[in-house]
């Protein structure tokens, strides 16, 4: 088993996104840019939400924009791995990951980074920070200023 | 409309089984449960699988138990839904003997999982999540459950010391089940004290993976009765879902999977969650079991940290709650897992249980949830 196969081969851990995924390339490709935009429905106003869709998870509407969000947001909840479940994890164990509320209603997986993991709380107010690698770039979380 | 019955259950033991292929385990349970039903092979019309295929180096599963058992050409499928896969196979058997397709079913749950690595294995669990969305900030399969515990004691004030408890009675009544994969009771302050895994979770709030199979005999109710003396009525089925992603969950206290299947079986069932004496939920960690207890209805949403303080669930309490070990003490073999539930259950109503045996136990409940609520099946068992 290697960081990126298993025994049989497989990719054994997703560590970058799927970047050419159709609904999901202008998030990704916004996101590069460092805008960070969610779907929002013209038909009847509400974000999509995270993953991105095809039609709208409330109404089925097929008709979207690609709208900025605020980048603010609060921890809805969180965990602190101290186990690493895959080597690629190993030098990163006390590590945060935290379910985001954005300002907007808006749930998306992440980190809360730039402060230790113990200092994360449930509520706490967090701001994005973009963490840029080659070809992508990943929407990450650090303490409001 | 004819009800199904259970007169048959076998049990294997639960544990590293490095000593038996997954066929040979499926046989060990099953051999059990056709001695028990006092049936032969040719009794049989079918027999559905139960079992997760990417936790197998052998491929198609049913196929290849179908041959060991020497069932061929009778007819056989297999089920899955994750953890919740046994529970799947139940469904299907009662719904095949139901649609008068069958009359005798036999249903495998097996589960050869210790063949891989502990790493690889919760690499692919992680997987129960959403692949692209959340993967890629390093979330496995116990940082699901961690966030529920947080949002848990956020929001009711449950603490990680009434979780442990939940791991203290099951592995008290683990320690009296033969079948299971631990068999020691364990001390409140050294499982509190044991190493971190992902907080608010520790090694002891884990369930541990494991080897293992169970089966049933399923009957429609005339033949039941003309082959079994002793038929466990399973009179209640629900089945429920949600979201595959915790993102769009309403909230992260609960299984709304749980709750719905729930409520479909008591309905059907025409029982109440106060009329259940003995029940196995799903405690793959240990505030899975603290909101089984909320979702099902034993006691109100945010109550589950003191009814397991209060010892509410032992025996002697309200309802009695995974007296077998649980999934905490008895090990998890995913596919096995549902069927080792309804084993227990039948054990109980028959008042076959020993040590363990709750008294006056005449319904019981199975509660088994695949991943993290995407699917929950609550099954309702009677005795007459
Ligand atoms: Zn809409």
């Amino acid at each position: 088993m290697s960081e990126t196969q298993d025994k049989r081969g497989r990719p054994a851990a997703k560590d970058r996104p799927f970047l050419d995924e159709l609904e999901a390339k202008p998030f990704w490709a916004n996101l590069k840019e460092h805008k960070f935009t969610s779907q929002r429905c013209s038909a009847c106003g509400k974000f999509f939400g995270f993953p991105p869709q095809f039609l709208c998870p409330h109404c089925l509407a097929s008709e979207y924009e690609w709208i900025p969000l605020s980048g603010k947001g609060k921890v809805y909840s969180f965990v602190t791995y101290h186990r690493a479940w895959h080597p690629a994890y190993q030098d990163k164990v006390p590590y945060n990951v935290s379910l985001i509320e954005t300002e907007e209603g808006v749930r998306m997986m992440s980190n809360v980074v730039g402060c230790p993991p113990e200092a994360v709380k449930i509520g706490m107010p967090v701001e994005i920070v973009y963490e840029d690698f080659e070809d992508y770039t990943l929407p990450k979380f650090r303490p409001a200023t | 409309m004819s009800r199904v019955g259970v007169i048959g259950a076998g049990h294997g033991v639960f544990g590293r089984r490095s000593d038996a292929t997954v066929q040979e385990l499926a046989f060990e349970a099953f051999r059990l449960a056709i001695k028990d039903a006092g049936i032969s092979r040719d009794d049989l019309d079918a027999t559905v699988v139960a079992a997760v295929p990417e936790y197998h180096k052998q491929r198609s599963v049913a196929g290849v138990v179908q041959e060991y058992l020497n069932l061929n050409p009778k007819p056989t499928w297999l089920t899955e839904v994750a953890c919740a896969s046994g529970s799947a196979a139940i469904r299907t058997a009662w719904m095949a003997i139901k649609s008068g397709v069958h009359q005798v079913v036999a249903v495998i749950g097996c589960q050869k999982m210790t063949e891989m690595a502990t790493a690889e294995i919760l690499a692919l669990m992680g997987r129960v999540g959403e692949v692209q969305w959340e993967s890629i900030f390093g979330s496995t399969f116990p940082g699901y459950y961690a966030m529920f515990a947080t949002s848990h004691m956020h929001e009711f004030g449950t603490t990680h010391e009434q979780m442990m408890q939940v791991a203290v009675k099951n592995h008290f009544y683990g320690s009296k089940n033969p079948n299971a994969l631990f068999r020691k009771e364990i001390q409140l302050d050294k499982a509190m004290n044991s190493d971190a895994v992902a907080s608010p979770f520790c090694v002891y709030d884990c369930c541990a993976n494991a080897d293992g199979a169970a089966c049933l005999i399923l009957a429609e109710e005339s033949r039941a009765k003309a082959l079994s003396k002793k038929v466990v009525w399973l009179d209640g089925v629900g089945c429920a879902t949600a979201s595959m992603s915790v993102l769009r969950r309403p909230n992260l206290v609960g299984l709304p999977s749980a709750v719905e299947a729930g409520q479909q079986a008591f309905r059907m069932a025409k029982v109440t969650a106060k009329d259940v004496k003995v029940a196995e939920v799903h405690d793959c960690f240990t505030i899975a079991e603290i909101m089984a207890y909320e979702d099902l209805g034993f006691c109100k949403k945010g109550h589950g940290g003191k009814f397991i303080e209060e010892k509410r669930s032992y025996i002697g309490g309200e309802v009695a709650v995974n007296v077998d070990g649980g999934l905490k003490a008895k090990g998890h073999p995913i596919g096995a897992t549902g069927v080792s539930m309804a084993y227990e259950i039948v054990k109980q109503l028959r008042g076959e249980s020993g040590e363990r045996q709750v008294p006056n136990a005449d319904i019981g409940l199975t509660h088994n949830v695949g991943g993290i609520g995407q699917y929950t099946f609550v099954h309702l068992f009677r005795r007459d």
